[in-house]
């Protein structure tokens, strides 16, 4: 496995952290981990139509006893912000991973108000945000960001910056 | 505007919940909250006070968590109105242990009476199907909804009721989530993690 990525790193982090069930809306930035968890007779991967939907999907699962997490573009975080109430308020954890668009050679211009606005909103709805910037210790920052949402019972959210994940290229 | 529904809402919430053994239930909030409550109130009830149109994904993480269970979620026209995409959700990632049964106003009833599109345009049960939902059901007589009930345990199907708009007094369960999640968890013996 030497030549393993970050996001095979990180979806083992994931099997590590005893995620079971993954909510998503497809985003490029996680198509990799979108196909792991197909492929993974072990995961259930589970296509949204609209982000907040896996917000309830995770507080359904941990009522159920079992774990699951939430794959995002920053551009799904605003519609999650009222959904974000219930594990607030049902002292649930939950973790979700968000690639990050409109911060980083940015091509479509439509992206950047929710991408500059993504830390701050989620803060101010009560997520614990952490940031990965690098490959070499993105998995490190997602199994520790899990530990922090399962062992202490409270929303936290993974931010993949745009320079981590590569920019997309729009081909003309 | 269609004809409004004519059955209380309390009768009918009584007759899907009678019996509920070790069914899990979860209810949208506002009057199917209440109506849950007042058929009678247990640990293996989730009720969701706000979150609107969660209900339905909530319903969908716990039959996945629990696929020997059975899950019934018991929620509004609004609520459903609000989350109506999870319709399609849930039929694609299948769940045979989750039903869904919707109480029927046609109206806002907590925020004013306003009429709600099940009144004005849109039928549920035809979008639940058009979704991919392999039973659909509505039901407008309290015989249908007996007939109801069993299905509701057994297979995975989406009902609509055509209730009465008529408002009742509220009644009450806990409002602390963390209280009602801890509870759930324990009585499903998963607390432990």
């Amino acid at each position: 496995m030497s030549q393993t990525t970050w996001q095979a790193q990180v979806y083992a982090a994931l099997k590590d952290a005893r995620i079971v069930q993954l909510g998503y809306v497809p985003d490029a930035g996680h198509a990799q981990l979108i196909e792991a968890a197909h492929a993974d007779p072990a995961m259930r991967a589970v296509v949204l139509t609209t982000e907040e939907e896996g917000i309830a999907l995770a507080a359904g699962a941990w009522l159920g006893g079992q774990r699951a997490a939430l794959l995002m573009q920053s551009s799904g975080v605003g519609n999650c912000i009222n959904m974000l109430s219930l594990p607030v308020t049902c002292r649930m954890p939950f973790l979700t991973l968000i690639t990050m668009r409109g911060e980083w050679a940015e091509f479509n211009p439509w992206q950047v108000p929710m991408g500059t606005a993504t830390p701050a909103v989620l803060t101010a709805a009560g997520v614990h945000v952490r940031r990965a910037d690098h490959p070499g210790d993105a998995a490190e920052i997602v199994a520790a960001s899990a530990a922090l949402a399962f062992d202490s019972a409270v929303p936290v959210a993974v931010l993949f910056s745009q320079r981590l994940v590569g920019a997309k290229v729009f081909a003309k | 505007m269609r004809n409004d529904g004519t059955l209380d809402r309390r009768a009918v919430a009584a007759a899907l919940l009678r019996d509920p053994g070790d069914l899990l239930v979860v209810t949208g909030l506002g009057a199917p909250t209440y109506d849950a409550a007042a058929a009678g109130e247990r640990p293996l009830n989730f009720y969701l006070w706000g979150a609107m149109g969660g209900a339905a994904m909530v319903g969908l993480g716990l039959a996945l968590a629990q696929p020997r269970r059975r899950v019934l979620v018991l929620t509004g026209d609004g609520e459903m109105l609000m989350g109506m995409g999870a319709l399609a959700t849930i039929a694609a990632a299948g769940a045979p242990n989750l039903a869904i049964a919707v109480l029927d106003n046609a109206r806002y009833g907590e925020t004013g009476a306003q009429p709600s599109h099940t009144g004005l345009t849109t039928d549920l049960a035809a979008v639940a199907a058009a979704c991919g939902w392999p039973a659909t059901v509505t039901a407008r007589d309290m015989p249908a909804v007996e007939a109801l009930r069993p299905r509701l345990r057994q297979e995975h199907v989406f009902a609509v009721v055509r209730i009465s708009p008529a408002e009742l007094p509220r009644h009450l369960p806990p409002r602390d989530g963390a209280y009602l999640a801890d509870r759930f968890r324990r009585a499903l013996d998963v607390g432990g993690d």
